[in-house]
């Protein structure tokens, strides 16, 4: 995972800050005008230190010099006035600090959600080529630097910006000729930053890229420390930890190094501009070539000090803009990430049946569901009673364009029957079930479900008519109850202690210390894979859908409990489809039909019997002559 | 931050010092060139003096070439020192986790202890460098500063007394106030970031139940609390910026004021009063410095406690002081066991276990799910310790082995089997390290597991991927059983290690067992029957109690669930319908 980017303010950078400014501009166009002036203020207030002192020196307290009674009310009016200046700028800092953390922590909150809610949208390829760490980091790290560049940067950036301008416009009005070294000062200090910067950045690139081995070190080690125990290997483990904390170290310690370069080396060209401007100013006024005065080259030269000091902070400010850009690059990217399509429009509705035997739609949940299928062409809406009737019409399908993992499947499911499907790791049993409920698409009229092209159903309510446990057993952080209840709502705790007990899980649930208000967190730890398998069936159960498809659920469940459970689910589904895939073939023993599938194609099709009258594949592997890998 | 945490900084001391020293250094060329500037100004340039000027302008220089030295090399001290601070962190975190019993690694969750290693370290080490760099500049800044206006104006310099302690003061208040906002910010942090996770991880159970509206609900919930909170925390951070200036701006007026009565008195020159006002600045400046790298030490803080937290657990399991390292042979007792994962007084999970087995013995396991298998057989290499009675591996409590001794006899492979990315030769040889490729190639062809090896195209040298799954389930649990066979251990466990192995390569294995290795222990848990049917004797366990031990057919006799697990395996299909 080397998600590191090449620090370099390229087009596309620029780009990225374009948009992300367009956020602040959007929601907080107002308070970030007042931004901008109250920077603005404040910067003069700022500048107007250094600028007043001079004023204040040669018009209101020189010429009290050598007085008899020297008179200070004009020197306090003219303080008073600059203490106005000041206040403001005291003022409009208060406003712009406040303001900036509003805006800031909105822009974030926006970006958040966002990036939650289009996450939501995105088709299952999107997670099948993504890390969970990649796209946790766009969560954490890359956020957390977009913190840093709102907060901290901008304002740092455009006070610098300002300061820079009104020094720089004051030097040129009080000598244009010595400004010119001035600005031949500014390209050495852009040439010196690019420079110091690019090493700085080549390093930080090679931290990223370090600290992404570490991690992933770390998390593999981590995840496997108990078999690291078992094997005596913590030696080794360290060595080896060793090793790539050493480059860490190395790329870490140059990167910073670099990065801490750039105060000292700015701050001195500065003074060796003094110098130089001293040098010359003094060489120009002694000849009194053009008509610099040794009052204006005091003044020029307070002011030469005060303006690489903008320089440093913008400085200062490069490599957390720029890591803070490749961040909103990346969050960006995931955004714009295409959604899952869905130009589906048949519905699933609760219905009842009519005396005569037709079917019309009713709010409340009668156990009976239809399909309303609207028509376009003549405005008609009719409804076809939900059965669970799938078929496949000779279909194959690849993830990608080069490799197809399922060729010629037909098959079809009766309402009622209950299909297995055995086969091989990579058969493609798992991609049927993924088909049926469209995480991934096939082609037009390919599958049907009732009768209709299943790319016409709304995705949402294809998958509403669909339980799905995965062999994958994921639980969310709260209370088992909390777990069963995602399958339904709104279901009663009655429901709910019916459905653990039909997934046999009501048992072990009643024996943990707090029953059904036990918390689970991080994805159920505490509780064995078994266990979790049976949360899992339960939250199935719970959702009481038309059609379930159980892939592996119940793999890590003993053979005892699992014909318990079987019979528990059998009931349940008395009358509805059944997709069953397993491994153990105790599971799929009363199946109606078998589906033994070999390198995505259905080499032979029938039930327990037929199959084991045909002594084909289905018999070797159910006598123990076959492995399935 | 804790003294605990700075143990850790070790050789990387000659740094942490040396950046103070050289910052100190860089700081006084910082004080001493403004000076050397007033001198070319208020002398050089009102006299119109060109050779003054030059002679100084080069002392200038070489003041600037030396500040630029120190700088330097202060920055880079301070990155080798904060960068090898968190090194060693690293490194301690995971020797320490590498002493950690099972019992301690439950405690604490696989991606705590990344974060921990990872983003926690970085808070820390981006402190620390900051510290180091900017701690001893801001008061050496203020002394210094300060100095150099008492010799100019003594009563200038008392403003500046008032002014800093207060200053002082209020910066960290603020921080102060502002700090335990930050520590609740990292905490609903933590539960927004576990929410992505979860949605990430389960973005098939999220989508298969149509609960994105749900989901979405729900992390809207989250992030707006974390909005408020950390608008909250930083809203107080906030008034420093205001308080800073309104300071700044009230000594700069106040000095005038003062000042201008002195020049105009003529008891101080205009250059003078610059300068002053430039120190003021500076003075200040650090103190606004001061009050930053306070409030990053107490986000820092929050990452160090979590550091501390790994550090300060104690290994809980450590060798007695006369271990014993010699394993006599591959007898295991159980009397009278019990075991409750959350110590005495906690839920039993093992009940009073009695059990004998001779070496050379093959014990087979069975029981429902929750039954506990696992927990029973993870008390022979110790992998925990029993809560009252004693397991006795060749007669001796295996609380008396030194624990390298012990597991390097009793070989186990685990139900959650792992692979490491790495060849398959560097896969197997964890087993030992210096085994030959022959060594390998045997243990492979017990395992049944030659066969598919020599069938991939690079054999023995085929890359395993982080995670194991470019194996088959079933390829993967013969490479782990042909792992922990290379060890030569006295007894060997397998925890439902051959679920996905097809019967017939399952006997095969057992066959080679039987053969190969008599004297070896072997404890196998399996849900099949077929795996332990031929056992010398089979343990069924229900509820963490011994419900039945006998030979298949003594249990078939005798045994309830031994018989209903049989013939739902055996004959079943047909009853179930």
């Amino acid at each position: 995972m080397s998600r590191a980017q090449k620090p370099k303010l390229d087009k596309n950078a620029l780009k990225t800050g374009k948009r992300l400014l367009k956020y602040v501009t959007q929601d907080y166009k107002v308070s970030f005008i007042i931004v901008v002036v109250c920077i603005l203020v404040s910067s003069v207030a700022s500048i107007s230190v250094s600028l007043s002192l001079k004023f204040l020196l040669d018009d209101f307290i020189i010429p009290l010099i050598g007085q008899q009674k020297p008179n200070f009310a004009e020197l306090y009016g003219a303080l008073a006035v600059l203490g106005g200046i000041f206040l403001a700028g005291v003022i409009a800092a208060f406003i712009y600090t406040r303001m900036m953390v509003r805006i800031g922590q909105g822009v974030l909150k926006k970006v958040r959600d966002e990036m939650f809610e289009h996450m939501q949208t995105l088709p299952i390829r999107y997670f099948d080529q993504h890390t969970n760490g990649s796209v946790m980091s766009l969560y954490t790290n890359d956020t957390d630097t977009l913190r840093q560049m709102i907060n901290q940067s901008i304002p740092q950036v455009l006070m610098s910006l300002f300061t820079i301008i009104v020094t720089f416009i004051t030097m040129l009005a009080l000598s244009p000729l010595l400004t010119l070294l001035a600005v031949l000062m500014i390209f050495l200090l852009i040439f010196v930053t690019k420079k110091i910067g690019g090493n700085s950045g080549k390093y930080f690139v090679k931290q990223q890229m370090d600290l992404a081995n570490v991690t992933g070190f770390i998390e593999e080690r981590m995840n496997g420390q108990r078999v690291v125990k078992i094997f005596n290997h913590e030696r080794v483990s360290e060595e080896e930890f060793d090793a790539l904390n050493d480059q860490l170290y190395d790329s870490a310690a140059n990167a910073n190094t670099y990065a801490n370069m750039m105060g000292p080396v700015i701050g001195n060209l500065g003074n060796l501009q003094f110098v130089l401007t001293a040098v010359l100013g003094g060489f120009l006024s002694v000849f009194g070539i053009g008509g610099i005065t040794l009052g204006v080259m005091a003044s020029y030269l307070q002011f030469t000090k005060s303006f690489t000091q903008p320089f440093m902070q913008v400085a200062q400010q490069f490599n957390s803009i720029i890591m803070a850009l490749a961040g909103a690059g990346r969050i960006f990217e995931m955004i714009d990430e295409e959604p899952e399509v869905d130009e589906g429009y048949v519905t699933l509705v609760n219905a009842k049946k009519r005396p005569d035997g037709t079917i019309e739609e009713c709010p409340e949940r009668t156990g009976l569901w239809a399909w309303k299928h609207p028509h376009q062409e003549d405005g008609s809406v009719t409804y076809t009673e939900l059965k669970g009737d799938v078929r496949f019409f000779d279909m194959t399908f690849g993830y990608n364009e080069e490799q197809m993992v399922l060729h010629d499947i037909t098959l079809y499911a009766k309402p009622g029957q209950k299909l297995a499907f055995v086969g091989s790791t990579g058969a493609g049993k798992t991609t049927i079930t993924n088909l049926i409920n469209r995480f991934y698409d096939v082609q037009d009229g390919k599958i049907r479900y009732d009768g209709i092209n299943i790319n016409k159903i709304k995705k949402a309510d294809l998958r509403r008519s669909l339980g799905i446990v995965l062999q994958d057993t994921h639980l969310f952080t709260g209370t088992i109850m909390d777990n069963i209840r995602y399958g339904k709502i709104d279901a009663t705790e009655e429901e709910i202690y019916r459905a653990a007990r039909l997934a046999h899980a009501d048992q072990f649930i009643r024996m943990l210390p707090n029953g059904y208000q036990t918390m689970i967190s991080g994805d159920g730890e505490e509780l064995s894979q078994g266990q979790r398998q049976l949360l899992s069936i339960a939250r199935a159960a719970v959702a009481d859908p038309p059609v379930l498809i159980l892939d592996e659920a119940t793999s890590s469940i003993d053979t005892r409990t699992e014909s318990i459970v079987q019979r528990g689910m059998d009931n349940l589904m008395k009358g509805r489809t059944v997709f069953v895939i397993a491994h153990r073939l105790s599971t799929i023993r009363n199946s109606d039909a078998i589906m033994v599938l070999e390198h995505g194609r259905i080499i032979e099709r029938g039930s327990h019997e037929d199959l084991i009258a045909q002594k084909g594949t289905y018999y070797q592997l159910y006598t123990g002559k076959l492995e399935l890998s | 931050m804790n003294r605990k945490l700075f143990q850790s900084i070790r050789e990387f001391k000659k740094e942490s010092i040396l950046a103070p020293i050289f910052v100190i250094l860089e700081v006084l060329m910082e004080v001493l060139i403004p000076l050397q500037m007033a001198k070319i100004i208020d002398v050089g340039i009102q006299n119109g003096d060109l050779a003054y000027i030059v002679k100084m302008g080069l002392i200038l220089v070489i003041m600037a070439m030396l500040a630029l030295y120190f700088g330097v090399k202060a920055g880079k001290m301070a990155a080798q020192a904060g960068a090898g601070y968190a090194k060693n962190l690293r490194h301690d975190i995971f020797y320490k986790v590498q002493q950690f019993s099972f019992k301690n690694i439950d405690r604490f969750s696989t991606s705590s202890l990344v974060t921990r290693l990872t983003t926690d370290i970085t808070n820390v080490q981006m402190a620390y460098m900051m510290s180091i760099r900017l701690l001893a500049r801001a008061p050496i800044m203020i002394v210094l500063s300060l100095v150099m206006t008492m010799t100019i104006s003594m009563p200038i310099a008392l403003i500046l007394l008032v002014t800093i302690p207060v200053l002082g003061g209020v910066l960290i208040l603020i921080a102060k106030k502002a700090h335990p906002h930050f520590i609740q910010v990292f905490d609903e942090y933590d539960i927004l970031n576990n929410t992505v996770q979860e949605n990430v991880n389960a973005a098939r159970v999220v989508k298969a139940y149509v609960r994105e509206d749900h989901e979405i609900k729900k992390f809207h919930g989250i992030s707006k609390i974390v909005y408020e909170l950390f608008t909250k925390a930083e809203k107080i951070v906030a008034w420093n910026s205001p308080v800073m200036q309104f300071t700044m701006y009230g000594v700069v007026l106040l000095m005038v004021m003062i000042g201008g009565r002195s020049i105009v008195l003529q008891t101080m020159e205009t250059g003078e009063l610059t300068s002053v006002i430039i120190y003021a600045i500076q003075i200040l400046s650090s103190l606004m410095m001061v009050s930053f790298v306070f409030v990053m030490i107490m986000i820092a803080e929050a990452s160090s406690d979590r550091i501390k937290e790994v550090l300060e657990e104690e290994p809980e399991m450590q060798d007695v002081p006369d271990a014993i390292h010699e394993v006599p042979n591959g007898d295991i007792d159980f009397d009278h066991v019990s075991f409750s994962y959350a110590g005495e007084g906690g839920n039993l999970a093992l009940k009073d276990v009695d059990l004998h087995i001779r070496s050379g013995q093959t014990i087979g396991i069975i029981g429902g799910t929750g039954s506990a298998k696992s927990t029973l057989v993870q008390l022979i290499p110790r992998l925990y310790d029993v809560t009252s009675g004693c397991v006795r591996v060749g007669g001796i409590d295996v609380r008396k082995y030194g624990l390298e001794a012990l597991r390097d006899q009793v070989s186990m492979v685990l139900q959650k089997n792992v692979l490491f990315s790495g060849t398959i030769y560097e896969n197997i040889r964890w087993g030992d390290r210096d085994a030959s490729d022959e060594e390998v190639r045997r243990v492979c062809r017990l395992a049944q597991a030659d066969g598919f090896v020599q069938d991939f195209p690079h054999g023995y040298d085929t890359m395993i991927v982080q995670g194991g799954n470019n194996v088959s389930g079933g390829q993967k649990q013969r490479l782990c059983i042909a792992r922990a066979l290379l060890k030569k251990p006295k007894v060997l466990i397998l925890d439902d290690s051959t679920s996905a192995v097809d019967t017939k390569t399952d006997a095969l294995i057992r066959k080679a067992f039987r053969e190969e290795i008599p004297d070896t222990t072997k404890i196998i848990i399996a849900q099949r029957v077929s795996s332990i049917e031929d056992a010398d004797q089979i343990i069924v366990l229900d509820d963490g109690r011994i419900n039945g031990i006998g030979t298949s057919e003594e249990l078939l006799k005798t045994n309830t669930i031994y018989r209903e697990v049989y013939e739902s395996q055996v004959k079943g299909g047909e009853n179930n319908e």
